[in-house]
């Protein structure tokens, strides 16, 4: 059965020679159009950090400047190397973080998938809802519930609030329910194997592609929160990323904001994120059944 | 989040100022050292810390790094609330008001022992939002002056403005000098800005008298700064765009720009948003509204605030003088932190005996700086301004944008802070 997992269908035959197509313009300027607005600001950021100081508000916005190096320099001498800090416990929330609540996700979505048991609806109505509760208006009460059990400024104060996902159960559940048939899951039942086993040597592996899918959601979800590690922490060793570069920026105002390196920060901080993307981005190439019945 | 204790809690914290102070005896001695942990922004505050930490071992001190900001305001409110907020805070003048409604800080004038006399009366004033009682510890200060570019006021044959008729005068000559060069701007992004120039002329925005609130906002002197501003707008005498913007960088950078109504801690942003032109400022006092007068108003400055959730008060208190009018300590945080130190003995302190690195050519910067302070206007701060800075900003914004009625703007500031408070249970008179 594990055999099944994750080889990755060889690229199907084009299905017989096509007439040569016609671009089709309409679409394709759309396309380019949307990519134009989701790339200049990165561009902005890309070249921004490549200016000194005295570079950054003074020569063309788009021109590389001459700073990068000396930026990546004082960004990494800023309070003894503290943004790495940063970084490193931004790779913990996001890492441990996605990887438990995707955890969680798939052992609810599966559950919920697979089972019929009485209030299953009910459960799933009520997660529904939070998909529909922005995280945000939760911070608070999740920050004084954390107090009660003096949990607040703790690496834990920050994992926990992530570990339920509404959205990811509910794409785990829809994701389950496709690609886990119920003929796969009897078979294996009548095979002699147990719920556990089923669910971790059958239905995992089916379900890797929407694990993936859930696990890069939660992890880009996590290295961008801001509020929730703004209100949990208040110990500066602890914060993520995001958090110690909004420091930088609000200083005081008998201190200029230091842009350079918050510029600087702003363009490594992207990059394990695409690093990431570039890495995982091939278990996308799985279809829904791969591996499953073919019917 | 913002749940705000009533007037009940407000009157109560104000009025059992005496009381509070002897409840809180710590004992701590035989526990081994006390630890304190401290929120504060100003850079360099660790290093300063050091020095008392080294010299203190039974009071140790945490210094636990933070944005500065109303962000920090809500997130210590709420940080009180769960019983979770750090001994000390660093905490913006305007914002003690609020902090206080809220049942966050403690009254300290019972633990502190002639601390009074080292400060002006003006920003003391604060600090004890006029009460008995005594809130923080004044640390810096942001006495307002007027910054011009020298090298560009000899060049187009300008004098420096001593009252706001002859501001006037220069910002006009200016336009006709060159069509495309401004004095100055009027920025709507900073309610603090205009906040100094409405105390320079007198206003006292909030006031309390027992349980009533007394609002004046939209008052005589308010209205004539307001008016004035908006007439230069009309009149495209200063130009009507925000500060601190890439755009504004530049035109202060290249000279499109001559001046900047700012406060004591503008070389720092200068050398930042103009580093081209170290060397041609020069910095002068505020112009006036009376002739020959020393006012100017405040913009920026911050206190160190002893919370109720502290344990050790004493400890807590002993370390805020320490930080605020111990010479040592004072000398580190200008050289440290480049703070402009409210304590009045540190202004004219040895650490501050050369000008900024951005004004070597004005070697009595802060001597001058120091004269400039005597003058400052008292301030008095409402437990709402957040709410009426947030309703400045949009307002103004769009009165400057649209060279429209600066004075209807002001009421519009000035109802939106009324209906606030109104609806969150204080008692306002008008």
């Amino acid at each position: 059965m594990t055999t099944a997992r994750v080889t990755p269908q060889a690229p199907q035959a084009p299905p017989a020679p096509r007439a040569p197509r016609r671009v089709a313009l309409l679409p394709t300027a759309a396309l380019l159009l949307g990519a134009l607005y989701c790339l200049v600001p990165v561009v902005w950021v890309v070249m921004a950090a490549t200016k000194a100081g005295d570079e950054l508000f003074s020569t063309f916005t788009l021109a590389p400047g001459t700073g990068l190096l000396t930026n990546i320099a004082d960004l990494n001498a800023y309070r003894d190397g503290v943004y790495w800090r940063w970084m490193a416990n931004s790779a913990l929330y996001a890492g441990v973080g996605a990887a438990l609540s995707c955890a969680v996700s798939a052992l609810g979505g599966y559950a919920l998938a697979v089972y019929r048991f009485a209030g299953r609806e009910a459960i799933f109505g009520v997660l529904l809802t939070g998909v529909l509760m922005p995280p945000v208006i939760l911070a608070v009460p999740q920050y004084l519930l954390l107090a009660e059990v003096d949990l607040t400024d703790h690496y834990l104060s920050v994992l926990l609030p992530v570990l339920l996902s509404p959205y990811g159960i509910y794409l785990a559940r829809i994701y389950a329910a496709a690609a886990v048939p119920s003929d796969v899951v009897e078979a294996a039942r009548m095979d002699g194997a147990g719920e556990w086993r089923i669910f971790r040597a059958v239905a995992l592996p089916m379900m890797l592609p929407g694990l993936v899918t859930i696990f890069l959601f939660q992890f880009v979800a996590i290295w961008n929160n801001f509020l929730l590690p703004f209100i949990m922490l208040s110990d500066d060793e602890k914060f993520p990323m995001t958090l110690g570069l909004y420091t930088l920026l609000n200083q005081g105002s008998n201190s200029p904001a230091l842009y350079t390196l918050v510029i600087t920060g702003s363009l490594l901080a992207i990059v394990p994120l695409v690093a990431l993307f570039l890495l995982i981005q091939r278990f996308w190439s799985l279809d829904l059944l791969s591996g499953a019945v073919k019917s | 989040m913002h749940q705000r204790t009533t007037v009940a809690a407000l009157t109560a914290a104000l009025t059992t100022a005496a009381l509070a102070g002897c409840g809180s005896s710590d004992g701590g001695g035989s526990d081994g050292p006390v630890d304190l942990t401290y929120w504060a922004w100003a850079p360099g505050m660790e290093q300063v810390v050091e020095l008392w930490n080294e010299a203190n071992p039974d009071i140790q001190v945490t210094v636990k790094e933070q944005a500065a900001g109303d962000d920090l305001v809500t997130r210590t409110i709420t940080a009180a609330q769960a019983g979770e907020a750090p001994d000390l805070v660093q905490a913006e003048y305007q914002a003690l008001p609020t902090l206080v409604s809220n049942d966050v800080l403690a009254d300290i004038s019972g633990e502190l022992d002639g601390a009074e006399e080292q400060f002006a009366p003006g920003l003391w004033q604060q600090v004890t939002l006029g009460t008995d009682a005594v809130y923080a510890l004044p640390q810096d200060s942001g006495p307002m002056m007027f910054y011009y570019r020298e090298d560009l006021f000899a060049e187009y044959g300008l004098e420096v403005p001593t009252t706001w008729e002859e501001f006037a005068d220069t910002a006009r000559a200016v336009r006709d000098a060159d069509p495309d060069t401004y004095l100055t701007t009027f920025s709507a992004n900073d309610a603090g800005l205009f906040a100094g120039l409405a105390q320079q002329a007198g206003a006292r925005w909030w006031t309390a008298d027992g349980e009533t609130w007394r609002v004046a906002i939209d008052d005589e002197a308010t209205r004539r700064v307001a008016e004035f501003w908006g007439g230069l707008v009309a009149e495209d005498a200063v130009l009507n765009e925000p500060m601190y913007t890439p755009a504004w960088n530049q035109a202060i950078n290249t000279g499109e720009q001559l001046a900047w109504v700012s406060a004591v801690w503008a070389p720092g942003t200068l050398s930042t948003a103009a580093p081209d032109t170290a060397g041609s400022w020069a910095m002068a006092p505020l112009p006036q509204w009376e002739e020959g007068g020393n006012a100017t108003g405040s913009w920026g400055g911050s206190t160190t605030a002893v919370t109720n959730d502290g344990q050790h008060r004493e400890a807590a208190v002993e370390f805020a003088t320490w930080l605020n009018t111990d010479p040592e300590a004072l000398a580190a945080l200008v050289t440290e932190g480049g703070i402009y130190p409210a304590a009045t003995a540190a202004q004219t302190g040895d650490a501050l005996a050369g000008p900024p690195a951005f004004f070597e050519n004005q070697p009595d910067f802060y001597a001058r700086a120091a004269e400039i302070a005597q003058g400052t206007a008292p301030a008095s701060w409402g437990p709402n301004v957040n709410v009426a800075y947030g309703a400045f900003n949009d307002a103004f914004a769009a009165a400057a944008e649209s060279r429209g009625d600066f004075a209807e703007a002001l009421a519009t500031v000035h109802r939106a802070t009324v209906d606030d408070m109104e609806s969150h249970g204080f008692q306002v008179a008008e």
